[in-house]
Order: C-alpha cells, then sequence, then structure tokens
C-alpha cells in the first residue's frame, strides 16, 4: 500500500520520531563535501506547486537531488492550470508519467488528500494546503526544537509552546499543534479572537490545548514562542483594524520574553514581517533558532522522501523471479 | 392525458392525510382523474370496470410537494432537464415540483415561464410549477415583473442561489406581491458575513482549515426578512432553513402572527458537518451542513408545527463541477428520489409521526404556496402516492433519474419505497418503475 503523509494529524507519536529520527541522520549528509547518496536513484520525484513558493519548493528539489532522484519541479504559473484544467486532469496527467513521489503545495485545504484519492501508484506529500497542514515544516520545527533542547539535556516532551498571531490561517501553527498534541506538550494559541477563535480551543480535541488573547499572560512561562507569519492583506479583511494596532499588541519583542518567558526559545516559520509579528532583536538575538529551522529543512525533507519510497517499497529492487 | 380515463380503485391500504384528517385503512375511488370516494374497506369492489391497485400493506398519501427544485433547464441542460426532473420526482413520490428560477436565462419573463410549462407538459410525469425571479437576472438590481410572471403560471418568486442584499428592494417586492397573494421565498444569507465560506464555521472548519460559514450569517437574513414581514403585511417564506436560531426566530415571529412560513432540507437533518470529514465535494450544501444542536433545533421546529414544510432543494450538479478543490466544488445535492424514503426511515426511528411527515410532505408546502394540492379530499385532483414502508432498498447510480448522480446516498440503505403514483388519475410510476420506460420497452419488443 503506498503511503503519503498528507499531514501531522492521525500520526502516531512513534510515526512522528521516526520522521525524525531519519531526517537527525541525513543532517551528516548535507554536511559532507560530496552532498549525494544514490539512495533514491532512478526514482523520479514531481514537485507540483499550485501556489507560489520559492524556499519550500527549492528545498524538496535540493533533497530530492541529494537522494539521487530526478526531481521535476512544476509551478501553476507554467502549468495547464491557468488554461483551465482541473485539479483531477492535471493530477491524472502527471500520474501518467510514473512519478514515485509527487509533492504538492495548493492554495486550498484538502487538494493532496484529494489527489491521492485518485493515483494508484505514487506517494503524496504535502508541501502545505491552504490553511490546513505544512507537515514537513512541522517536522522541522520539532527538529530543530529536539536538537535544541538536547544540549540542555531535555527531550521534545513536557514542554510549553505558544503560537503567536495568525492562527486562522496558518496551516504552520495546524501541523505543529498536532504534533505536540501528540507529544503531551501544552500548546497555547496566543492572538486577537478575529484570528484566534475561541473555538480553537475544540478544534484539536484536547485540554491541553488552550486559546489566549493577550500576548503578556500568553507568553508567561512558556518554553518556545512560535512567531507566525502576518499576511499583509489582513487589514482588507477585516481582520485586524490596521498593521500599526496589531503589531503593537501582538509583535514579539525581547523585553518582552525577557520579562515573562527568560527562558523561552523563537521559532518563525518564514517569512519574517521584521516589526510586525517579530523584532529584529529577537529573530536575531541568542534565543532565536530561526537559522537552524532553515538548515533543518532540507534534512527534513529528504527523510520524508526517503521514508515514503521505503514504506511504499518503490526504492527497493523486486528480485526477478 | 386522454379523455375516456378508466376508473381506478386503489384498495387494502393505509391512507395517511394529515390535512384531510385521515389515517385509516380506507379505499379510493378515482374517476375523471379526480378523487369520486374514500370508503371504508371492501364497499367500493362493485367497480368491475375499473382498473384495481392492490396497496395491502401500504400507505396512501396525498402526491408530496416540493417547493423547492433545480431543473436546470432552460441553459444547462447537462445537469438536469425539466423531462428528467419531473420523472425523478414521481419516482420518489412528487406529484407537484416548484422550480427554482436560477436558470439561463433566468425565469424573469412569461417567456420563459411559458417554456418550462410546456416543456413540463411535454414531459408528462410531475406537474412543474415554476417560480419566477424577484429581481431581473437575479441580480438583485431592478424588480421583476411579477404580474406577468404570476399570469403565465408562476407560484411565487425567489433568488434563491443568491440573497436579495437590497432591503429596500425586497420591501417594494413584498408590497407589489400583496396584489397577487404569493409569497417571496427567500434564501437566507448575508455575505458580508458568509464571505465565500464553504462549511459550517466551527471547531470543525478551523480543524480541516477550511473557510467557515457562521450559522449568524443566514440568522439576520431571517431576521431582517421577518420584519419587512411584519411591516409590509406581504407573505415571506424561509428556504432551506439549517439554525437552531433561525428556527426560533421564526416560531418568535409565528406567535406574532407574522405571514411567514419556512421549509426545511432532508439533508440538513439527517446528515451533519462532520461528513464533511474527508473533503467530500457530495456533502457541501449551502446553507452547508451543521452540528447536532442546530439539527436539535430543527427537530424542534418540526415537531412543533414551526416548520411547514420539507423541501429537497434538488440541486444537480456535473461530476466535473464536484471532483475538484473542496473549496472550488459547486453546492448542492440530490434530493427529489431520496427525500420520502429519508423521511420514511425518520418515522421508523420514532423521530417524527407519519401523520406529521405527510403534512411536511404534502399540504404542509401546498398551504404555504397556497396551492389545492396536498390533500386526498372528494373532489380534488387525484395526485396520490403509493409507498411501502417497509420495504429496504438501495439507490444505485442507475436508478438516479435525473442527469447528474451528485448524491452521497448512493449505495446507502433506504427505508420506504414508493410503488405507484398517479397524477390526475393517470398513472405515471407502477411497481416502482415509470410507466412511460415501461411502455417504450413494450414498443421495441414489439418492434424486435
Amino acid at each position: 500500500m503506498v503511503v503519503h503523509l498528507l499531514g501531522i494529524k492521525g500520526l502516531s507519536k512513534q510515526e512522528i520520531y521516526r520522521y525524525l529520527e531519519a531526517a537527525e541522520s541525513f543532517v551528516e549528509v548535507s554536511e559532507r563535501d560530496i552532498k549525494k547518496v544514490p539512495t533514491l536513484r532512478g526514482k523520479t520525484i514531481v514537485n507540483v506547486f499550485f501556489e507560489p513558493s520559492t524556499r519550500t519548493l527549492a528545498s524538496f528539489d535540493i533533497a530530492g537531488k541529494r537522494l539521487s532522484a530526478d526531481t521535476i519541479n512544476l509551478s501553476a504559473g507554467s502549468s495547464s492550470v491557468k488554461k483551465g484544467e482541473t485539479l483531477l486532469d492535471t493530477v491524472r496527467t502527471l500520474e501518467a508519467m510514473n512519478p514515485d513521489i509527487l509533492v504538492m503545495r495548493h492554495s486550498e485545504s484538502g487538494a493532496p488528500e484529494f489527489a491521492s484519492l485518485h493515483l494508484q501508484r505514487s506517494a503524496v506529500v504535502n508541501a502545505g494546503d491552504g490553511a490546513n497542514e505544512h507537515p514537513t515544516q512541522a517536522l522541522l520545527d520539532l527538529l530543530t526544537l529536539r536538537q535544541h533542547f538536547a544540549t540542555c539535556g531535555r527531550s521534545l516532551e513536557g514542554l510549553s509552546i505558544g503560537f503567536v498571531g495568525d492562527v486562522r490561517h496558518s496551516r504552520v501553527a495546524r501541523s505543529n499543534v498536532w504534533a505536540h498534541v501528540q507529544l503531551g506538550n501544552r500548546v497555547r494559541l496566543i492572538g486577537p479572537p478575529t484570528l484566534v477563535p475561541s473555538d480553537f480551543a475544540a478544534c484539536f480535541a484536547s485540554k491541553d490545548v488552550t486559546v489566549c488573547h493577550d500576548l503578556v499572560s500568553g507568553l508567561e512561562g512558556l518554553d518556545v514562542v512560535v512567531c507566525l507569519r502576518m499576511q499583509l492583506e489582513r487589514q482588507t479583511e477585516h481582520f485586524v483594524p490596521n498593521l500599526d494596532e496589531y503589531s503593537r499588541e501582538f509583535c514579539v519583542s525581547e523585553r518582552l520574553l525577557a520579562r515573562y518567558a527568560p527562558t523561552s526559545v523563537v521559532l518563525h516559520p518564514g517569512p519574517m514581517n521584521r516589526g510586525l509579528e517579530i523584532t529584529g532583536e529577537v529573530a536575531d538575538g541568542p534565543r532565536s533558532l530561526i537559522r537552524r529551522q532553515v538548515n533543518n529543512g532540507v534534512a527534513v525533507r529528504m527523510a520524508v522522501l526517503y521514508l515514503l519510497a521505503r514504506s511504499a517499497g518503490i526504492h527497493e529492487d523486486v528480485p526477478n523471479e | 392525458m386522454s379523455s375516456t380515463r378508466r376508473a381506478v380503485v386503489i384498495h387494502g391500504g393505509r391512507i395517511i392525510d394529515a390535512a384531510g384528517g385521515r389515517e385509516c385503512e380506507s379505499d379510493l375511488l378515482i374517476e375523471d382523474g379526480r378523487i369520486a370516494a374514500i370508503e371504508q374497506p371492501h364497499v367500493l369492489t362493485a367497480h368491475p370496470e375499473a382498473e384495481r391497485i392492490d396497496a395491502t400493506g401500504h400507505w396512501i398519501i396525498p402526491g408530496c410537494v416540493d417547493l423547492h427544485v433545480h431543473l436546470r433547464e432552460p441553459g444547462e441542460e447537462w445537469k438536469e432537464t425539466i423531462q428528467t426532473g419531473a420523472e425523478a420526482a414521481v419516482l420518489g413520490g412528487y406529484t407537484s415540483i416548484c422550480c427554482m428560477p436560477n436558470t439561463r436565462p433566468a425565469n424573469d419573463s412569461a417567456e420563459v415561464t411559458r417554456f418550462i410549462l410546456e416543456k413540463a407538459k411535454q414531459a408528462g410525469a410531475a406537474r412543474v410549477l415554476p417560480i419566477g425571479a424577484i429581481s431581473m437576472g437575479r441580480e438583485g438590481k431592478q424588480l421583476a415583473p411579477y404580474s406577468e410572471l404570476a399570469k403565465a403560471g408562476c407560484v411565487a418568486f425567489s433568488d434563491d442561489g443568491d440573497p436579495v442584499a437590497d432591503a429596500g428592494l425586497m420591501r417594494r417586492a413584498l408590497e407589489w406581491c400583496l396584489m397577487l397573494g404569493l409569497p417571496l421565498s427567500c434564501h437566507e444569507e448575508d455575505r458580508t458575513l458568509s464571505c465565500g465560506g464553504c462549511m459550517n464555521e466551527g471547531p470543525l472548519s478551523l480543524r480541516l482549515g477550511l473557510k467557515g460559514f457562521p450559522g449568524v450569517a443566514e440568522d439576520v437574513m431571517i431576521a431582517r426578512d421577518i420584519e419587512l414581514a411584519r411591516f409590509t403585511k406581504g407573505k415571506v417564506h424561509i428556504c432551506h432553513v439549517s439554525t437552531a436560531r433561525g428556527v426560533e426566530l421564526i416560531r418568535r415571529a409565528k406567535n406574532d402572527g407574522i405571514p411567514v412560513t419556512c421549509e426545511v432540507a432532508p439533508h440538513h437533518l439527517v446528515l451533519n458537518e462532520v461528513c464533511v470529514g474527508h473533503y467530500d465535494t457530495n456533502f457541501k450544501m449551502m446553507p452547508p451542513l451543521k452540528n447536532d444542536e442546530d439539527i436539535e433545533g430543527l427537530f424542534g421546529g418540526i415537531a412543533d408545527g414551526t416548520v411547514d414544510a420539507i423541501a429537497s432543494d434538488h440541486a444537480p450538479h456535473h461530476l466535473d463541477s464536484k471532483q475538484v478543490e473542496f473549496s472550488r466544488a459547486t453546492v448542492g445535492i440530490l434530493g427529489l428520489q431520496t427525500s420520502l424514503p429519508l423521511f420514511v426511515e425518520l418515522v421508523s426511528r420514532g423521530k417524527v409521526s407519519a401523520k406529521r411527515m405527510v403534512d411536511l410532505l404534502c399540504a404542509g408546502p401546498a398551504r404555504a404556496f397556497g396551492l389545492a394540492s396536498g390533500t386526498l379530499g372528494v373532489g380534488r385532483d387525484a395526485d396520490v402516492t403509493i409507498l411501502d414502508p417497509k420495504r429496504r432498498w438501495h439507490l444505485d447510480e442507475q436508478g438516479i433519474r435525473s442527469r447528474s448522480k451528485n448524491s452521497p446516498f448512493v449505495g446507502r440503505e433506504l427505508v420506504g419505497q414508493v410503488v405507484h403514483v398517479l397524477v390526475g388519475g393517470q398513472r405515471v410510476v407502477r411497481d416502482s418503475k415509470l410507466v412511460s420506460d415501461m411502455e417504450a420497452e413494450t414498443e421495441r419488443g414489439r418492434s424486435v
């Protein structure tokens, strides 16, 4: 049976750790002089991006190439989507080329799941769908935290973690929360009611997830603060009065962190709006793990591609009868 | 239909007619397309010429009346035609269906109304009663010619599919229609609140990352139109109410004597938002499927009489517009062939009485739109549906008469099957099959 990675939702703790452990072994590959292993030689990976992306696309592309797979990148601008083709037709056309793995980014929630239901042979990796999930981002965030907390003798469990900002529209936050719920961590979702509606408390079916509309009390006692990107168009959609007002109430600054969460570390999935959701001082300061997040992106994606290819049994040569 | 119609005797069954106050074993005599007599069993046996229908173990109910269907013709015949829609209707026990004006062109002129009625006559299945548009082209900008449309045969007016955003236009429409005594059938949605939401807003929409459609988008418009009905004294009919709060607003309005009626769609009673879980577009509706609290509220309205009618909101859509991303899929579900069985199942589960079901499917809708149908009184048109309330069956794609197949009930076991249907005394469904199909088959057999 073909195994897909459509989201963190539904993964067990063991499955999450399996991805993280594989990723740790691939970190070393990226530090070698010759950054290439023959693991997926002869395999084809199609990166189909229905939504503009540079960072995630580049990261998947490099990951595939370091595993010696043949990678092809298709973006919405250059594909037939702009010509009015339906998602189903695009997916079927791609399948006809026999890719082993299809990496999909899409603006609409559920699109990778839809694709997985209509594919016979290829494994699907969700590279971000609408406001639903971005599982590889969550895995690289977890890897980054695991590496950090290992240096002070702590594990990924027993943490308090807060997400600040536009949780409503954030697939990064959702994927991360699903993981932290599995790991048994306490999660605080922090932001105004327009962006962090109180329904979020029931959304993840866990009493460890709480909602907080005040930054100061939200930060109190956190081990990890994840700042989320604020989309500039949210003010025209009436989610915030204006960006100045938003940043006065919810910008994560060193002053607040030093006072209310002094031992915390900070993540940001990028790209950052410096001065809006996070100050430059925090982003570049000692508690920031943002650079390491970027470094881990390739290793995590190599791990995902490797494990999916393996679990689907498509990278191992089948002996001839 | 021929002028020398044979008399028909329906015997052995149980008549359930809410408006006529009957729920007993009775036999029915039909002459010249009308109900000539309703008697206790065995009294009507002395009609040797008559066609006899054995209804033993079956329910005999008035032909059902659907206030809300989309027949897609003119303009979108690949989804449905008046022919296939009217045939699906009788197969599902409906003898009268009111078709919404969101066709291309919209039904905003006598010409389109007459076209629909002509096609319906050719179809020879259910009676088709057109609903005219509230605004020209359903654009919400200019009043449609209500008197012209009424004279051509429209029974109500609606911009269904789109709400009437302009309250001033709605007021004038209600005032004009006072002269006609016809209701405005209102799709209640404040688009500045629904904002393109594609499922019920709540924890589940957040979990799935889908844009939520809050129930309050429906409630505020229901409240507005109730106030306009109070102010103008015009008749407001609320389409497909889906929220508990909406039911409560209508309940209070009725208590205040405001001329408001409402309908509920069967899918809002038997399906809930959880069905959307894997982005299955067959569960994408407008208004969206709700949570259990709202569903309880709808059943409360059914129990206490706040809800006047069940309307299927039969909305055929081509597979191509459903096999896409959830947020981009068309909204709606087929309903004509499943509404009655779904209700029979609710009766068998004790959620509603058989008599109340018949009221909601027959007399209630007829009252809301001022139609003469929906009851089995002597002297009335013989629109009769006979069903086996115990029969268990499966609807498969071949059995769907509509040109579209967008039903989540395909393959699901249904309880209660329509066996025979008469429209104006003429048998159009026999043994759960269209009489016209059987005749065509016999014809083919002969020519071979």
